[in-house]
């Protein structure tokens, strides 16, 4: 293990001078990720808000049930996706077993309840707060969903991030989905995955500390621009309207 | 809506600050127990109308029951027309800014964008604002965000403003001012109905006065004639500082 | 210049191995269903590179154990087989999934353990033999356990040491579950015995207090074959290209490839197709 910040220096200089397959590792990893929070936001997100704002009946239920797929196994939901989209599946003929596509939908299947969990759980408390003066302002429960989303967006980031998190270190399900195809379907996880299981344990950690220090990256990325992005915005546009400072 | 509230405009094509808000019937109860339960109430059209009583005697849950926040279980509730606004204790302000919260509440009000934008300009200058429309309206003191949040609920131009002890938690001087836009709301005749604890407050602002005793209305009167000789037992011990809810 | 040497090696190379004629469209990418030995050896990025040059075609490799592959495969998530386990291959080919199965390669299995070697495997006349000397100092041992081709013949080796570990608990018996590469990882880690492709120790890097202890014994033939995905029972198949990929491998080009391939500096496949 005294080879580990050789092994580590050696990983990040392949990065930062612009080895190509690392960083297509790199990039692909990123691209699968992003698009699964992406994704998982654009479902998780107004669902989160709907369960916080609603009392449909069996909410508890569906509340509890969404509390515990948010530990779903990576490898269960990307065996069930290999089923599915399998030649001998039912979504064979479309053909995505083993691409990005594939990985992007295992990720987003796992990283959704996650969002949806903590957008419902952050929102609740923002409901409850707002709820009486929505109401009193003519806001009827649905309608309030918008408007929790915008005003809840610090802690929606904060939940965006966790799933992201989840799904940049997930490697069960993409590596069954994706296979690890070498220039197609690799990404830092497998690729982890594939050098510890030909004994290059250092190189090994060394990308796997390279991918904590990119999952870094993206946090604080994604801070600063949230905390841009949380400043009120809108009627600031206009002409004479108001200068916008930073919020909160 | 509960099918047993109806919101109706008593007095069609008369001066909307002329009517009535009227109850009949209005029973609410909350864990077993009944909090709220008034065979007949009428407001005085127009001025202010202070709800006094004890702690847990019913004035904030009659005024969410009034203003529809709260759906009773029997009873008919018919208010005159026109937009309603309510002002809470702690002020419920976006977290978005200044600007944006007066124009959150005419957007919802169905304005459109421009005359919203010019309106919410002009209110915030008017009332001091100006300079800080842009700032998070969660920055500003404990009494300009209640004074903004008043200012959001007037924007409106409500029929009706209720307001759940909107100074409770503010300075004398933030109090004062508080005051003052509900002088001028009733002035132009936006009748106003306001939960309170300082009899003082009540003696200033109120025309008229709504005791209220375990849910039940105690008292009801002109303000003057209230605080110069309650006629209730309940109003002489609420004015001498001995009116508890029994256990 | 050198590329255009390649492309008539290439050429002369395809008409050597009896090739249709050029393939009429863009050439399609094919996926191969294979095991982790031939990925993690080395062998794939040593050979691919050079038949992909030379027809076009692009080789998607997917690399899980002999057993997974060949589940994979049924199903028509490939195009080409390319596996170890000569009997369970057959099978795939008599039950339809695949058309006609080659000899492409093979190499061996070596006994790895730890250099002080407690069991004293190194005394051993057989590959039986030394796995008796295992089960009798009930010396810790690591197995795939995960139907992979190397798992069966470890099975099988057991089966003629008149062994049978695993069927209850037995400290000494570890089943991992998991591919080689994690297997030897374990191994290291719990200085035991396993059994492994001669290919993937070489290339293996962590290798620990791991040696060979045992090796040579003709019962350790260790042979790789190659199956088309039937295009009848899988019509997205690309058979075509699959075929190419086939006659390639198995022809003079590929099995020089293979020949030529080094890892650490040692041959681990031996080309031997009919």
């Amino acid at each position: 293990m005294q080879d580990f910040s050789q092994s580590f220096l050696s990983a990040l200089w392949l990065i930062l001078s612009g080895d190509g397959d690392l960083w297509a590792i790199v990039i692909l990893s990123l691209q699968v990720s992003l698009g699964a929070v992406v994704i998982a936001a654009a479902i998780g997100m107004p669902l989160g808000a709907w369960l916080a704002v609603s009392r449909p009946p069996g909410r508890r239920a569906i509340i509890t049930v969404l509390n515990a797929l948010m530990g779903l196994p990576p490898v269960v939901v990307g065996l069930a996706l290999y089923l599915l989209l399998s030649r001998a599946g039912p979504l064979g003929p479309l053909e995505l077993l083993y691409t990005p596509t594939a990985m992007i939908a295992a990720q987003a299947v796992l990283v959704t309840p996650i969002i949806a969990a903590l957008s419902r759980s952050a929102l609740e408390g923002l409901w409850d707060e707002y709820a009486e003066q929505l109401t009193s302002l003519g806001q009827s429960r649905l309608g309030a969903i918008p408007t929790l989303i915008r005003d809840g967006r610090a802690a929606l980031i904060t939940a965006a991030l966790a799933g992201f998190g989840r799904a940049i270190a997930e490697v069960g399900a993409v590596l069954i989905v994706g296979g690890n195809i070498n220039h197609a379907t690799r990404v830092m996880t497998t690729t982890i995955a594939l050098e510890t299981s030909k004994g290059n344990l250092d190189l090994a950690l060394a990308l796997g500390s390279v991918l904590i220090l990119i999952a870094l990256l993206v946090n604080v990325a994604v801070s600063i621009v949230g905390r841009d992005g949380a400043s009120p915005s809108g009627p600031s546009a206009s002409g004479t309207g108001p200068q916008m400072a930073g919020a909160r | 809506m509960n099918a047993a509230v109806r919101h109706e405009a008593l007095t069609p094509g008369g001066e909307a600050f002329r009517a009535r808000l009227r109850v009949r019937g209005l029973r609410k109860s909350a864990g077993g127990v009944l909090r709220i339960s008034i065979d007949e109430l009428g407001l005085a059209p127009g001025g202010v109308t202070m709800v006094l009583g004890a702690n847990g005697a019913g004035k904030s849950l009659l005024l969410r029951l009034l203003h529809g926040l709260v759906l009773p279980d029997e009873g008919t509730i018919a208010a005159p027309p026109g937009v309603q606004s309510m002002v809470f204790q702690r002020p419920v302000l976006l977290r978005r800014s200044v600007f944006a919260n007066l124009d959150f509440a005419l957007k919802i009000a169905g304005i459109g964008r421009a005359e919203r934008h010019r309106s919410v300009r002009e209110l915030l200058s008017r009332h001091g604002f100006g300079d800080r429309a842009g700032q998070p309206a969660r920055s500003l003191s404990g009494g300009e965000q209640q004074r903004l949040a008043m200012i959001r609920a007037l924007s409106v131009s409500p029929a009706i403003l209720f307001l759940d002890e909107p100074s409770a938690s503010l300075d004398p001087a933030a109090t004062s001012s508080i005051e003052a836009l509900i002088r001028s709301a009733a002035r132009q005749g936006t009748k106003v109905v306001m939960v309170t604890h300082d009899p003082g407050q009540a003696r200033r602002l109120g025309d008229e006065v709504l005791l209220l005793h375990r849910g039940r209305i105690a008292e009801q009167g002109p303000a003057a004639e209230f605080f110069a000789g309650p006629v209730s037992g309940a109003g002489r011990a609420y004015l001498d500082g001995s009116l508890y809810l029994d256990p | 210049m050198i590329k255009l040497i390649a492309l008539c090696a290439g050429v002369s190379g395809a008409l050597a191995a009896g090739l249709p004629a050029p393939l009429a469209a863009e050439p399609r990418a094919i996926t191969v269903q294979s095991t982790t030995s031939t990925q993690n050896s080395g062998l794939f990025d040593g050979i691919l590179p050079q038949f992909t040059q030379e027809t076009g075609i692009p080789v998607r490799v997917v690399a899980v154990g002999t057993g997974q592959a060949i589940r994979n495969a049924a199903n028509g998530d490939g195009d080409v087989l390319l596996v170890h386990a000569k009997p369970d291959e057959e099978a795939f080919v008599e039950a339809g999934f695949g058309l006609e199965r080659r000899d492409v390669m093979y190499n061996d299995f070596v006994l790895v353990g730890p250099g002080d070697d407690s069991a004293g495997v190194r005394a051993a006349v057989d590959a039986p033999a030394a796995l008796q000397a295992i089960a009798q100092a009930g010396a810790p041992f690591a197995s795939r356990g995960d139907d992979s081709g190397t798992h069966k013949a470890e099975r099988a080796l057991w089966a003629a040491a008149g062994e049978e570990p695993g069927r209850a608990a037995q400290a000494w018996y570890r089943e991992t579950g998991q591919g080689m590469g994690a297997t030897l990882n374990i191994a290291a880690g719990m200085e035991a015995y396993a059994l492994t492709d001669r290919a993937t120790w070489i290339a293996f890097g962590n290798k620990g207090p791991l040696e060979i202890v045992f090796e040579g014994d003709p019962a350790l033939f260790n042979q790789y074959g190659v199956i088309l995905v039937n295009p009848e029972r899988h019509p997205f198949v690309h058979a075509e290209e699959g075929q190419a990929f086939i006659d390639w491998l198995t022809g003079p080009r590929g099995q020089a490839a293979i020949a030529a391939f080094r890892a650490n500096g040692e041959q681990v496949f031996f080309p031997n197709a009919g």
